[in-house]
């Protein structure tokens, strides 16, 4: 892995040659029988997969409109053909979001639609071969279901609906990527992505309460599984223990610190992350979302506050109200929804971004800072793509590039911003996002992020940036890993409530 | 007997297409969406929806932000389309209407604008390398068609013309079911008939794309997951009442 370097940047961006095959392979490790097994899917590929493959297809196409309307709605115009991180970071045509679509959609014709079933040659059908099942392994572990080609296609065709079909079919017959299946195997297990056991977790925290205590000289608690609180905060499990993402968690802890807000973390539900919208999966997608449900019941809590965590917040916002009734507007018959609706305050969004809860703090007043102590900072604002392409915050749309933007811009002095072809709802994703964190797929991680790398370069050059702000956990630590195989410090990347937490004042505000 | 042959023709290619795009329609609205998956920034009420569509159907407004030439190709030629298809109307109405009479000028220009858009269009699909990458011979096809169908269109108004008034009797007789001698025009034939395949392969190929794209989630849902509760049917009856 020593081996892969930076792909060289481009001088001016334009629109790389392709180079076919040029990331052909086997694909990520794929999952054994027991990691597979663990969360209900067949242990090794079935021996009948290809019936059971299209089966499947058909199955999904009855329960989703998107995959279906998408199978049929693409003319082929080429608008995404140039959008995607990885074809520009890997000039493999396969990349191209049209193309990568089209693996699914030329099985799709071929066994779906007349003209398919007769000229299969005229309109790009093929059969279902034991090559094409390992195409779609291969190039739908190299998508991040980042959504930014849904932005520029004239029909609003979502790669990302079909990387979660393509993997929910592969998963379905027992070809399931190693890295997401062990990880949604942990959180069911365990409480986190990581694995981290309680008493860990509870030892993390207190040794935290003794740093901010050294650091600080004042009582910040990081409290966990207290019946009663008003908040509970479900971040992502790197915000335990990684770096940078825990000066986020020490930033969170000092906002709820300062506005006098009782909180707590739960151990049940230690884990904001939900690997299940990656592999496509509805029902590991609801089965993991139900864990904050039950711990929200559980402790009473009023409200639920999301910490930094791109994937992450795009399901609490848009998909906890559906998965598990975490939000509002339950009708009156709706028991399952009805009983946790009850319980919270509806005076606040359900749930909340840490970003909305401190700008809103900020906003009243609540909170103050001394900006000179993120001086030493020149910080720019990486959005995280689903965070912007698939979820908002406050009451207006685009709030979630604002609402982060103006935090940054209250505890800090100087902020600058990165080319608007790759920020806002145009941002490009890391690299790392969607499963493919993991360093069997450091070569694609490494090549796709550089959209994002010439964009920092060019600020460094120009405005001697020194800090890539970012609110999610699966960014800042692919940044950590690739920014040094770019030639920058891996310290460059860290969160807004690091930043926060630098310039909070603390104290007497009681 | 050409004239009976093409009635028939005509009256089978218009139920194809008819029932075709209908029952497409139908699977399209009858398949839930399970999740919220508008592409953000989205409108967060229902009037923002319709103007968001609005301006995607209208405008291409997703198409001009990815590509100012495929934009330009692409929105020429529907435009254009849109005015011929309209232009053509005063052959199946009696008085014709004032506005259709309107547009018959802009109408025939339209005819060429339509040429000058699908050319370019097709230019694209031959010389960009990304774009012949992902093309398949029915991408070819469908261009050859719409161009043919054009040229032949436009031949008619300017080198050879056909007797326009026998036509329209005949698609007046068409209407109600009686058949009309329609002129025996090379072109004309030519015309009809291609206009035939693209009535019938319409509702079976990738010109769904244009009922599609009032169907798709990432463009016609409301931005509002918080506020209100969006559940599918048989996502709902996964939940029991005790809450698990």
């Amino acid at each position: 892995m020593s081996d892969i370097t930076a792909p060289a940047y481009r001088v001016i961006p334009i629109i790389p040659a392709l180079k076919p095959g040029a990331m052909e392979g086997k694909g990520p490790f794929v999952a054994n029988e027991k990691i597979n097994e663990a969360i209900g899917f067949p242990g090794k590929l079935v021996d009948d997969w290809h019936d059971k493959a299209i089966a499947k297809m058909g199955e999904l196409l009855s329960k989703y409109r998107s995959f279906k309307v998408y199978m049929d709605a693409c003319v082929h115009c080429g608008a995404c053909t140039d959008k995607c991180h990885y074809f520009i970071g890997t000039q493999d045509p396969k990349n191209m979001p049209v193309a990568r679509q089209d693996l699914v959609r030329s099985v799709y014709r071929r066994y779906f639609t007349l003209p398919g079933k007769l000229f299969p040659k005229l309109v790009g059908a093929r059969d279902l071969t034991r090559e094409v099942l390992d195409e779609w392994y291969n190039y739908f572990n190299q998508c991040s279901e980042c959504r930014r080609c849904s932005v520029f296609c004239p029909y609003g065709i979502d790669t990302a609906e079909v990387t979660m079909a393509a993997r929910e079919i592969l998963d379905s017959i027992g070809y399931g990527q190693k890295y997401s299946n062990e990880i949604i195997g942990k959180v069911h297990k365990i409480g986190n992505n990581l694995g981290l056991p309680g008493p860990a977790l509870l030892d993390t925290l207190e040794g935290l309460e003794e740093d901010v205590k050294e650091d600080t000289g004042i009582d910040v608690k990081f409290p966990i599984d207290v019946k009663g609180a008003e908040v509970l905060l479900i971040t992502p499990s790197a915000d335990f223990f990684a770096e940078p993402h825990i000066d986020s968690l020490i930033g969170y802890a000092k906002v709820f610190h300062a506005t006098g807000t009782s909180w707590t973390l739960s151990t049940m539900a230690s884990e904001a992350g939900n690997f299940g919208m990656f592999i496509g999966n509805y029902e590991q997608l609801r089965k993991i979302a139900l864990r904050i449900r039950e711990a929200a019941l559980e402790l009473g809590v009023k409200r639920i506050v999301v910490g930094e965590c791109g994937h992450a917040w795009r399901v609490a916002y848009s998909f906890w109200n559906t998965l598990s009734g975490v939000g509002d507007g339950a009708s009156e018959v709706d028991r399952f929804a009805q009983m946790l609706q009850k319980q919270l305050d509806h005076r606040y969004k359900q749930p909340t971004h840490i970003c909305e809860f401190t700008w809103d703090a900020i906003e009243r007043g609540a909170l103050t800072f001394d900006k000179s102590k993120n001086d030493k900072h020149i910080i720019t604002f990486h959005d995280s793509c689903n965070v912007a392409r698939g979820s908002r915050m406050g009451d207006y749309a685009g709030g979630q590039f604002e609402i982060p933007r103006n935090i940054i811009k209250t505890v800090a002095n100087n902020f600058v911003e990165m080319s608007p072809e790759t920020t806002r709802e145009r941002t490009f994703c890391c690299g790392g996002g969607g499963g493919l964190l993991t360093d069997d797929l450091l070569e694609i991680r490494v090549k796709g992020a550089l959209p994002r790398m010439e964009a920092l370069n060019q600020v460094k050059e120009e405005h001697g940036v020194n800090f890539m702000a970012t609110i999610c956990a699966i960014c800042k630590a692919q940044f950590t890993k690739v920014l040094p195989i770019y030639g920058f410090d891996r310290r460059v990347v860290g969160g807004v409530h690091q930043l926060v937490s630098n310039a909070i004042i603390l104290g007497d505000k009681k | 007997m050409m004239s009976t042959l093409f009635a028939i023709l005509f009256y089978l290619a218009t139920l194809l297409f008819v029932v075709g795009l209908l029952s497409r329609i139908n699977t399209y609205a009858r398949t839930p969406a399970p999740l919220k998956i508008p592409t953000t920034p989205a409108p967060t009420t229902k009037g923002g929806v319709v103007l968001r569509m609005t301006r995607e159907v209208v405008f291409f407004e997703s198409l001009f932000k990815a590509n100012l030439w495929t934009w330009s190709m692409g929105w020429l030629f529907h435009a254009s389309l849109a005015l011929v298809v309209l232009r053509h109307l005063r052959y199946f109405t009696e008085p014709v209407w004032g506005w259709v009479a309107f547009i018959q000028p802009f109408g025939v220009y339209a005819g060429i604008t339509m040429l000058a858009g699908l050319a370019g269009l097709w230019a694209r699909r031959l010389f960009v390398e990304r774009i012949r990458y992902i093309s398949t011979p029915s991408d070819h096809l469908w261009l050859v068609l719409l161009i043919a169908i054009a040229a032949s269109g436009l031949l008619m108004k300017f080198a050879a013309h056909t007797d326009v008034i026998a036509v329209k009797t005949f698609f007046l007789g068409w209407m109600h079911f009686d058949i009309q001698t329609l002129p025996a025009d090379a072109l004309l034939i030519v015309h009809l008939s291609l206009v035939l395949l693209l009535l019938v392969f319409f509702p079976i190929s990738k010109l769904l794309h244009a009922p599609g794209v009032f169907f798709s989630p990432t463009r016609n849902q409301t931005d509002n997951p918080r506020d209100k509760r969006h559940i599918a049917g048989w996502a709902k009856q996964m939940e029991s009442e005790s809450g698990k």
